[in-house]
């Protein structure tokens, strides 16, 4: 036998779920259906992909765009979208400056375009429905964190689920329609009448992290590197466990 | 070829070096990792060389510092598509370490893991012959936490999942056996000028 060694292991969180292999290696058409504004940077762009193999809310997935010389660009997506909504996919996307991608689906996106998508990728920041979830985004972090909450409220699950969400003013707000009780807004740079303005903060988390459900949260945090990292250490002096803690940094 | 209606992409110069499906980051250097990003401070920073070996053995900051220093000079490539041209990291080449430790003939591939419990699976021939490193430096600065420091490994000719950050150990292995990213649908081995993104690639 040789000796070996085994480090003291804090994170090692295992992946939610199975990966297929070859949905994952696949590309595969993705018909544009319908582009809705979410906000004045962001839009929903709705696909319809027929063989797409399913996915749980916080995958992600692969999309390529061709120009006519065999160039490519790919960039990874959140899915929108619960997973229940058959045969079709939505992504949600900021269009960031001088953006190549986001650019074309901002300024030359129009229904009946196709592009390839493959996945679904990543079990890891997955979410079956089956944890108490306490999710925290910003931007279009929120991407991910509003397919658990649309899996949540459509299979009226009721396993706690909260979300934390970050805008930089109320009009940048994605979905912001769509949240219910189970949903605090953070404002960082302008808030409606009475309230405060501020970067997220320990005393936005202290009262979810008090009510802590049996079993403890399952935190999910998405968004930015410099806002993950915030989000992650706040959470982390808190004292919510590493290993209990995923993360998808959009870059 | 799915030609997409409208999209010419970026004005492009074709880079030699740069892999299919990547794109030049310029000056940003994206921070991708699933876990918190711990504080490790130099003086807890150890790294271990172990499995099949005829003498496994820890080294601690100093321990390490004291082998001969080698940089890398060149690019890195992630598998979320960006590229990074002419980087510049200092540290030792695994080749230092791997001597200290004399490898069985048996060892064909290896685990890295790092001080989080991350994991990723590398033949060992990917880790010799000066193409491997275990970097403390970038750009002539100490590393960054984000970006795995206090050390990290550095295998800059595979996909950048494969150099682990916050770099604990290597275990020397008979078989190739998966690890974080590996498990989760990635590819077993991340040779980014044959695209081997996922497994099936
Ligand atoms: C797992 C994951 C999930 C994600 N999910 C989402 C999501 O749900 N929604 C979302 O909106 N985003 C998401 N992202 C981010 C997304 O993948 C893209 O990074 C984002 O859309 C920007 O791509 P782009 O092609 O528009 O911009 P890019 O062309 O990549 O440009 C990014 C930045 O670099 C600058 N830049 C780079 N090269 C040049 C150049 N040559 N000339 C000029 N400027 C340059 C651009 O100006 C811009 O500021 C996710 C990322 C990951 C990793």
């Amino acid at each position: 036998m040789t000796e070996t060694f085994t480090p003291p292991t804090r994170f090692a969180v295992p992946g939610r779920i199975a990966v297929s292999n070859r949905a994952a290696a696949l590309w595969q058409t993705a018909t544009l259906t319908e582009i809705r504004r979410e906000t004045p940077q962001a839009a929903t762009f709705r696909f319809a992909v027929p063989a797409w193999a399913g996915h749980l809310p916080g995958q992600h997935l692969m999309l390529r765009l061709t120009a006519d010389d065999g160039y490519t660009a790919q960039r990874h997506y959140s899915i929108a979208s619960a997973p229940d909504d058959d045969g079709h996919v939505e992504l949600t996307l900021d269009h960031v400056d001088g953006g190549e991608v986001s650019g074309w689906f901002h300024t030359r996106a129009e229904p009946g375009d196709e592009v390839q998508v493959r996945g679904p990728l990543s079990g890891f920041f997955a979410w079956p429905g089956d944890r108490p979830a306490l999710l925290i985004g910003a931007g279009s972090g929120v991407v991910p964190l509003m397919s658990m909450v649309r899996h949540h409220r459509a299979r009226g699950l009721d396993v706690p689920l909260r979300l934390l969400v970050s805008a930089r003013g109320p009009e940048e707000l994605i979905y912001a329609r769509e949240y219910g009780a189970e949903t605090t807004p953070v404002f960082t740079r302008s808030a409606p009448e009475g309230v405060p303005v501020g970067r997220l903060a320990a005393c936005h988390l202290a009262p979810l992290l008090a009510e802590e459900p049996a079993g403890g949260w399952e935190a999910y945090v998405c968004g930015s590197n410099a806002f993950a990292e915030h989000a992650s250490r706040l959470l982390v002096q808190a004292g919510q466990p590493v290993d209990r803690i995923r993360i998808e940094r959009f870059g | 070829m799915n030609v997409t209606r409208g999209f010419t992409g970026r004005p492009r110069v074709h880079h030699p070096g740069l892999p299919p499906g990547q794109y030049d980051a310029g000056d940003d250097w994206p921070v991708l990792s699933a876990e918190v990003t711990p504080d490790l401070a130099p003086a807890d920073w150890t790294f271990r060389v172990d499995g099949l070996v005829g003498a496994p053995r820890t080294w601690d900051w100093d321990e390490a510092h004291a082998l001969p220093g080698s940089a890398y000079e060149g690019d890195i490539h992630c598998v979320t598509s960006w590229s990074k041209f002419g980087v510049r990291f200092g540290g030792v080449s695994l080749d230092a370490f791997l001597a200290a430790v004399r490898p069985d003939a048996s060892a064909t591939h290896a685990v890295a893991y790092s001080h989080t419990g991350y994991t990723t699976n590398l033949p060992l021939s990917d880790l010799t012959g000066g193409r491997a490193w275990i970097a403390w430096e970038y750009d002539g600065k100490p590393l960054a936490a984000e970006h795995g420091g206090p050390a990290r490994l550095l295998v800059p000719h595979l996909y950048f999942w494969k150099s682990a950050k916050w770099i604990a150990g290597l275990r020397l292995l008979d078989h190739d056996e998966p690890g974080f990213w590996e498990q989760n649908g990635y590819h077993a081995r991340g040779n980014p000028w044959e695209e081997q993104r996922y497994a099936g690639d």
